[in-house]
């Protein structure tokens, strides 16, 4: 029930995008069509649902104070969370790098249609923050999991709507000061009012 | 004839010997504020920051953590263009930032523990900020150390007085007050008349809102038109 609880929380209530503007450089640039849409979006589910029970994994057993005590009895005041961010970001990098690989061996359709977005997504804001929010939220090993998978489907949703808006907004008339990035802005806002219907929603 | 001989490589060391401030330089630190801004035109950077512009002064702090962060980040990487090799970059980069990044955590955690509560993992997320990463491959990777600095000078400032005046709007509208301090209260109480506060502007959607009408206002005043 808690775990469910917090998928939806973090699909819809908590949604990436709307609730903490991260993955929005992405967001913008890759949300012109909703094929190429589709693609970045799964391959952040992908990544993201890989990364944060591995980040989880990392923080439990290395980082987190007194964590090493697996170690033996000397190293239980070993306290390594200034190391966080570098751990973090070279994790996702290396997962990033080894996911490229693995998909490019298993399935080159789906490399074809995912290769170009995989490099990008290891500086997409959404995954690190994916990570830190999980150390913020005290999650286990399971809810962190769930997490993870949770806001890809939400960033994926966010972004593949997005898409289907601009591209019909390609046959209407905007001010030329506000074509591109300002409407999309303006049309996010609207996206994130919707979203905030779901307040309140309890499971 | 010797004396030619010596003076000739003298000149040819003077000539490119640019003045600390030329006019190339100049443009480097005020392009980026204005007609070639990392937000509104470049579309960088918009990711983590706009989270934390419900105030102003956590935003100013992130301004300064990022400016910090892109001028060393600059440097650095610039010192380092010549022996990087360029399949590992991307590493080397995001390296070299989350090592700073560590540090204006670690010295916020000191000496402003109340600050790091607030911006909690957004510090973080310096590290994948687009401005950044941006400079850093587009810039720094090729030009000197010194033009490296100015030129994260003017990308962190141009960020910087756009999230500052998101933030500035964002509060005076959603919590009625400027760093914390109570302009509507004030208006009522000396004016007498109530003003309601704004609960869309405390929330994500009204920085997205504000934020467009900032590249409203500035592309049509620039002339800017994307296709």
């Amino acid at each position: 029930m808690e775990l469910i609880s917090i998928g939806i929380k973090s699909i819809f209530i908590e949604n990436m995008i709307f609730a903490y503007f991260l993955g929005m450089c992405s967001f913008l640039a890759v949300s012109k069509k909703v094929s190429t849409a589709v693609g970045l979006g799964m391959a952040v589910i992908f990544v993201l649902s890989i990364t944060v029970p591995i980040n989880w994994l990392i923080q439990e057993y290395v980082l987190k104070e007194g964590a090493l005590a697996w170690l033996g009895a000397g190293f239980t005041d070993i306290n390594l969370e200034f190391l966080q961010f570098i751990m973090f970001i070279a994790i996702i990098a290396a997962m990033v790098q080894l996911v490229e690989m693995i998909v490019e061996k298993m399935s080159p359709a789906l490399y074809g249609s995912l290769g170009i977005f995989l490099p990008l997504i290891a500086v997409n804001c959404s995954i690190l923050g994916g990570s830190l929010f999980m150390v913020q939220r005290d999650y286990t090993l399971s809810e962190a999991t769930v997490y993870g998978f949770g806001s890809g489907i939400g960033w994926m949703l966010a972004i593949v709507a997005l898409a289907a808006i601009r591209e019909k907004l390609k046959y209407s008339n905007v001010p030329d000061g506000l074509k591109g990035l300002g409407i999309t802005m303006l049309i996010t806002g609207l996206m994130g009012i919707a979203f905030k219907s779901f307040i309140g929603i309890a499971i | 004839m010797s004396t030619e001989t010596l003076e000739k490589p003298k000149e040819a060391v003077k000539l490119p010997v640019e003045e600390l401030f030329s006019k190339r330089r100049k443009k480097l630190i005020t392009d980026p504020l204005g007609e070639d801004n990392p937000i509104t035109v470049q579309v960088l950077g918009i990711c983590s920051a706009l989270a934390i512009t419900i105030k102003m002064e956590p935003t100013l702090i992130m301004s300064i953590a990022v400016v910090f962060v892109v001028v060393f980040s600059n440097l650095i990487i610039s010192l380092m263009r010549n022996i990087i090799p360029s399949r590992v970059r991307i590493i080397v980069q995001l390296a070299v930032v989350a090592t700073l990044v560590t540090l204006v955590s670690e010295v916020l955690k000191a000496y402003s523990y109340e600050m790091y509560k607030v911006l909690g993992a957004f510090v973080g997320l310096i590290i994948t900020n687009c401005i950044v990463m941006g400079r850093l491959e587009a810039f720094a990777m090729g030009n000197k150390p010194y033009d490296s600095i100015l030129d994260g000078l003017g990308s962190g400032f141009g960020y910087a007085w756009i999230i500052l005046v998101v933030a500035f709007f964002r509060e005076l509208f959603g919590s009625g007050s400027i760093f914390d301090i109570k302009i509507y209260d004030w208006i009522a109480n000396n004016l007498g008349f109530h003003i309601q506060t704004n609960g869309l502007m405390v929330d994500s959607i009204g920085a997205f809102m504000i934020l467009g009408i900032i590249i409203w206002i500035q592309r049509s005043k620039s002339g800017y038109v994307e296709n």
